[in-house]
């Protein structure tokens, strides 16, 4: 259920807008250097679908807003400490199983999601959650097959995998945190049947970061920023 | 491959390179979609996959975006048999038996559109 509060609401969807869009950067990073032609589609695709989400998510938090502020003002017209995405999707590809397990970790998180925000009573969001949820259906299936078929692949697959695991699983408490904590069982339920199949372990490790829901960032988002807003920062309001 | 390139006294230089070519890819499946119920697969195109699973889940985001089909099949590309080109004449042509076609024959006007 979204808050009440029309700033709150403004800010709860900016925050799935901005999750979706930044992981549709990154993802958009791999096009024309995937390790296959298909994987370079499938990921093209796989964003593609994120940055729908977040055109839509955006846009009806303009309209919510009432300031007058379309999609591009808001997707690329903010600071870094605006930013409300989660840790994990702003994290670096790194090799092919450390994407697929960020993906598969969001995915896992966007189920339970757009589930829930389907039946809001919120029409606009209802709508936007309804069409993400068969898109995210999509994502899990292809990303679970590939972490299985990473982790109990070759001894350098399930290495790789292990290591996106290992690295990737201090940004995972912040998926379900505060009003998301409803989600967490059907989060454990998803990522511990794959990792369970793909025979990778979770880390004993307890240290968890968080803070990207408030704007307080990893090194990487900068970066990603930078490159993202370049060409709407030199030329402002510039149209294609 | 090795190349031979000008090495100091004493230093061993030899530079293996590997190029792309010479990469193991994965499989090449062909695949075929049925557009709609109650006509037959048609051969859409093909793509490479290390599996069965994946060459599905490839031909979803290869050829089936847009909503072309209902229903997919992919076969391994090896799988498939077919005659060389320059026996093409003896496996498909009429050879001027000119009773196989249907242009053969005289319709009634009274039949109409065949």
């Amino acid at each position: 259920m979204p808050p009440q509060d029309p700033d709150d609401r403004v800010s709860a969807l900016l925050a799935h807008a901005d999750d979706n869009l930044v992981l549709a950067q990154r993802l958009g990073e791999w096009i024309a250097s995937a390790p296959e032609l298909e994987i370079d589609i499938a990921l093209g695709n796989i964003a593609l679908d994120h940055l729908g989400v977040a055109r839509a998510l955006y846009t009806h938090a303009g309209d919510l807003q009432g300031e007058g502020r379309g999609e591009d003002d808001l997707a690329l017209g903010r600071e870094e400490r605006d930013y409300l995405n989660l840790l994990l999707v702003e994290q670096p590809n790194g090799d092919f199983a450390r994407t697929m397990v960020r993906q598969l970790f969001f995915d896992a998180y966007q189920t339970p999601l757009w589930e829930d925000l389907s039946a809001s009573d919120a029409p606009v969001l209802a709508g936007i959650a309804a069409k993400a949820a068969k898109e995210t259906a999509y994502h899990l299936q292809y990303s679970s097959s590939w972490v299985i078929r990473l982790g109990d692949g070759t001894e350098e697959s399930h290495r790789r995998a292990q290591d996106a695991v290992g690295a990737l699983w201090r940004f995972t408490s912040e998926l379900t945190e505060d009003d998301r904590a409803s989600y967490r069982d059907e989060w454990e339920r998803l990522v511990g049947a794959v990792l369970g199949e793909a025979k990778l372990e979770v880390p004993e490790d307890p240290y968890q970061r968080t803070g990207g829901r408030h704007g307080y960032h990893t090194e990487h988002l900068g970066y990603l920023l930078a490159e993202m807003q370049w060409m709407q920062r030199s030329y402002p309001e510039m149209k294609w | 491959m090795t190349y031979e390139v000008p090495v100091a006294p004493g230093e061993s230089a030899d530079i293996e390179e590997t190029t792309g070519s010479e990469r193991e890819g994965w499989p090449l499946w062909e695949v075929f979609v049925r557009a709609r119920r109650g006509i037959s697969h048609v051969h859409i195109g093909s793509l490479h996959a290390a599996d069965p699973e994946s060459a599905l889940q490839n031909a979803r985001d290869v050829y089936t975006r847009r909503g072309e089909g209902v229903s997919v099949w992919v076969v391994p590309s090896e799988q498939v048999y077919a005659f060389e080109p320059e026996a093409a004449a003896d496996y498909v042509e009429a050879n001027e038996k000119v009773y196989r076609l249907a242009t053969a024959y005289d319709i009634p006007d009274e039949v109409g559109q065949m």
